[in-house]
């Protein structure tokens, strides 16, 4: 505690113990952040132990196509809902919202028939004001979040049954179906892959650009570090995770080339999350995000705009909502009164068993992509093997208490 | 024959990596007051855990014997049994409770598991009257002051029949009046009969009512000196807990003065809780380049809240008056403003106001100015690396790599993480509010000189403090402050700690209506 050993050694990979590090531990001579890498173990672990108790079901091209189509619409909510929560508010209303906006798009898209890129735009347009609006009574008007979007969850299912007189309108056009259900094109044609049988060369390429992409980045971040003389993975370990992420990229990509090319939800959610985690990383409004949920005060003194902040958050968990929403109403082909109903508290576990912390200032995107992951494969898995669905809900309950446990364990032991 | 209430023998206590403390021995006499003195992370908080239980038996290493007999404490409740009782530095009352509610919390007085009201309340009354604290037990605690609230806990103390009373850092957020009081209530208390070990940074207070005063230095325990029999004196204390002679407290400094800065002219604010109070009224001062100007007063004179009222509106409504910078009158309507006008404040408590403690230096020191550090909104977080090594470097923030999180840091760290934050915003005024509050005297000497180079530098710093000899050692002119208005305005030569004082007591006759 009293004294920390001062080292002008920047470049040494990980220093010996002291007080100031995040709680690291060591497996196969690999230093780990348990706190920050946890999640993917235990992820890695769920997926390994429902693969043995399904005989392989999990992984098959077909169940692994479901599991991200079923879950796509969970996981662009918990990317909004993760930025709330790293800056210390919550969103009740987005199950609500997701219902609303998906009755605005059907009611656009079929009652009036407005051509459906229009439709959607003005549906997002619609899932920001809503946000804008929630966005003002919590920023600007200093209620607490949980308040307004308690009521909110009230207000927009009220709003929902009134657009839609109590019933579902349908069914969408297939543009909208694609995105929500469908599957990109054949465009070059099918490649054999010997005792896999035949898969779509498209979706290869795109898996190898995308792996080559990831490769790329990741090794002039890591050129460029070294170049500051900033402390990096020596490079086994480097490559070890490089060749580890494009493993299972690959086989996902293989997987899915092998039953009916890639889903148009996971090229949306791929740029989804690739851009919200620059934003949480690089971008100035990011930075600020994290900034006022770890010290509100210390932020309005550092100059930043806290309110304004605050406001866009909950404007983009709008129009994030509202494209879940259309997603969802896409995938039912249909707009209905209960659509949406507790999607809030799975994007919320998802946050938190990704790694968020209660108190704000913590928290990343991927991480959040993660936990929803957890959740959507111990559903998917369970309902394989044939468990009820209040085992299903036992377990999730289990398991969200698990990961936050977990999380103010490690954070003790860090500050011993 | 010495009477010993407390001996503590070859105490030892390591954490991971760290060894806290290294075979201290502490005895303290029946009766007496007992200060430990030490430099921050020097252990002495950490001995104070382990006495109090915070740190069970079988987690350190060494004996501890309380009234003749060994102790093996398991948590808190036990040491409170045999009457220990610690006062933390960061005071544990509840705000929402009232007086007497948090006087007997975990203890109250109650009949068949209701709580006895009349017996609470009037109890408490006695308690009070025994810290001569004249409020009403009912009163809630957020009414009341911080000095108040200290007593509230020594009567909480003596609610539970204290034999040792142990306070951590009592007087570091009090005023000199309520500090004065409180170190006569403590010896009342010795004159009951009550054992009080004191740990304090204010070397003043330690000689004025110590008995005796046990010093720690890196862990281990160095000396215990006589206040009576030796001939102890302040520098006597400081060169124990140094372990060198600290000729100089204070760097020396030769300022080269050049054209005003920054001024204010008729600054009156008013107080955001009740708005017809005033707060600050018709406060005027100014501060040239390359100098070093103080603004001294008692708590609730209102420096702070000029300070931040000034620094984009950021306490106050109400607000009039005029903020000039290198002559030009500018507008200063937010945070945003005062720093795009080049004005920082760092503030007087950095944990709570100051700091991201959960994130790491460098993004501390980029927080204020992140935009200088980005292309259209994307933040280069390479050259932010370099940046914040380099100040690293330049400040001696003792920490392994800026990627270290400063919840983590020393107080002194911590305030030199601040500093770098304001300095990176490129600021040519730089408010200081309390820079050394909490500090040990190592790193207090490590800020004054960075003070002394911001001036050099061509910087105009405004230093607020309440240690009256860190004004008269730093700076180049001081300003006083009393009930809101500046009240006096003294060159360093002219500057007394005596001359300060009366100015920053006198009640101005500018407001016939308070």
């Amino acid at each position: 505690m009293s004294s920390i050993s001062p080292t002008d050694v920047p470049t040494a990979p990980a220093g010996p113990p002291n007080s100031a590090g995040p709680a690291r531990t060591t497996v196969f001579g690999i230093s780990l952040n348990i706190r920050q890498s946890g999640i993917y173990i235990a992820f890695a672990l769920i997926v390994v132990l429902f693969t043995i108790l399904t005989e392989g079901a999990l992984l098959q091209p077909q169940n692994i196509s479901n599991i991200i189509v079923q879950n796509s619409y969970i996981l662009i909510l918990s990317i909004g809902m993760i930025l709330i929560i790293i800056a210390g508010h919550i969103d009740l209303s987005v199950g609500s919202v997701v219902a609303v906006t998906g009755a605005i798009a059907a009611v656009l898209m079929v009652d009036y028939g407005v051509p459906w890129p229009v439709a959607l735009l003005l549906t997002l347009v619609a899932g920001g004001l809503i946000g804008a609006w929630q966005g003002f009574w919590i920023a600007y008007f200093g209620i607490p979040a949980f308040i307004v979007t308690l009521a909110g969850m009230l207000l927009f299912r009220a709003l929902t049954l009134t657009v839609l007189g109590n019933q579902g309108i349908g069914p969408f056009p297939d543009p909208v179906r694609t995105l929500s259900n469908g599957f990109t094109d054949g465009f070059f044609g099918n490649i054999g892959l010997g005792a896999l049988g035949g898969a779509d060369l498209f979706s290869l390429l795109v898996g190898v650009l995308v792996v080559g992409g990831m490769a790329l980045s990741q090794w002039r971040t890591r050129t460029a570090r070294l170049g500051y003389h900033q402390a990096v993975d020596p490079l086994p370990v480097f490559l070890l995770k490089i060749v580890t992420a494009a493993a299972v990229i690959m086989f996902v990509v293989v997987q899915l080339a092998r039953f009916r090319n890639l889903p148009w939800v996971l090229v949306l959610l791929a740029l989804l999350v690739l851009a919200y985690s620059l934003l949480t990383n690089r971008a100035v409004f990011g930075r600020q995000i994290y900034a006022i949920g770890g010290n509100l005060q210390a932020a309005v003194l550092s100059g930043i705009k806290v309110k304004q902040v605050v406001f866009w958050i909950f404007v983009n968990m709008g129009v994030l909502a509202a494209l879940a929403g259309v997603i969802f109403a896409g995938r039912l082909n249909q707009a209905g009164p209960t659509a949406g109903n507790t999607f809030e508290l799975d994007a919320i576990a998802a946050a938190f068993i990704g790694g968020a912390a209660v108190q704000g200032g913590v928290g990343k995107v991927v991480g959040a992509i993660t936990g929803g992951l957890i959740m959507g494969v111990i559903n998917n898995g369970m309902s394989l093997i044939g468990s009820p669905s209040e085992r299903v809900m036992l377990v999730k309950g289990v398991v969200l208490l698990a990961a936050v446990a977990f999380d103010v364990w490690a954070k003790r032991r860090a500050a011993r | 024959m010495t009477d010993d209430i407390l001996r503590m023998r070859e105490i030892t206590k390591t954490f991971p990596g760290v060894r806290a403390l290294q075979d201290v021995n502490l005895s303290v006499r029946r009766g007496e007051i007992h200060a430990i003195c030490g430099e921050n992370g020097a252990g002495k908080s950490t001995l104070m855990k382990v006495l109090s239980g915070v740190y069970p038996h079988g987690s350190y290493e060494g004996e501890i014997a309380f009234d003749g007999q060994e102790c093996r404490f398991a948590g808190i409740r036990d040491s409170e049994q045999r009457g220990i009782v610690i006062i933390h530095q960061e005071l544990a009352l509840c705000p929402q409770l009232s007086i007497a509610e948090n006087i007997f919390l975990g203890n109250e007085r109650s009949r068949r598991g209701l709580i006895d009201w009349n017996r609470t309340n009037h109890q408490a009354r006695t308690l009070l009257d025994r810290v001569g604290l004249p409020e009403n037990p009912v009163t809630t605690v957020s009414d009341i002051g911080v000095g108040k609230q200290q007593l509230v806990e020594i009567a909480k103390a003596l609610s539970k029949e204290v034999r040792l009373l142990i306070l951590d850092e009592p007087t570091a957020a009090l005023n000199d009046e309520d500090s004065a009081h409180l170190l006569d209530l403590l010896r009342g208390l010795r004159a009951e009969g009550i054992t009080c070990v004191i740990i304090s940074h204010k070397l003043n207070e330690i000689a004025a009512i110590a008995d005796r005063v046990t010093i720690l230095r890196d862990g281990r325990s160095i000396e215990t000196l006589d206040m009576g029999a030796d001939d102890v004196t302040e520098d006597r204390i400081i060169s124990g807990m140094v372990g060198r002679d600290l000729e100089h407290r204070y760097p020396p400094h030769e300022p080269s003065i050049g054209e005003e800065a920054f001024r204010i002219e008729d600054w009156t604010v008013h107080s955001p809780v009740q708005r017809d109070r005033v707060v600050v009224s018709g406060a005027g001062l100014s501060v040239r380049h390359g100098e070093i100007v103080g603004l001294a007063g008692l708590m609730g004179a209102g420096r702070t809240e000029l300070a931040m009222s000034v620094f984009g509106r950021s306490y106050g409504v109400d607000i009039s008056g005029r903020v000039y910078r290198d002559g030009r009158q500018v507008e200063i309507k937010s945070v945003r403003d005062a720093i795009g006008h080049g004005i920082a404040y760092a503030t007087e408590d950095r944990k709570r106001y100051g700091l991201n403690l959960i994130e790491d230096i460098k993004r501390n020191i980029s927080a204020a100015d992140l935009g200088r550090l980005a292309r259209r909104g994307w933040v280069d977080d390479n050259e932010e690396y370099r940046v914040a090594e380099g100040f690293r470097h330049d400040m001696n923030i003792k920490a392994p790599s800026v990627l270290s999180v400063t919840g983590k840091l020393s107080g002194g760290n911590q305030q030199k993480v601040v500093l770098s934050k304001w300095i990176f915003t490129d600021a040519d005024v730089l408010i200081l509010d309390e820079p050394t509050r909490g500090i040990d005297v190592g790193a207090k000497y490590e800020i004054y000189s960075i003070i002394n180079r911001l001036a050099d530098a061509g910087k105009a710093v405004l230093v607020i403090s309440s240690e009256l000899p860190e004004l008269l050692g730093l700076c180049d002119r001081i300003y006083t402050m009393s009930a809101g208005h500046i009240t006096g305005e003294l060159p360093r030569h002219e500057a007394t700690q005596e001359r300060l004082m009366t100015l920053m007591t006198t009640l101005t006759s500018k407001d016939p209506t308070r």
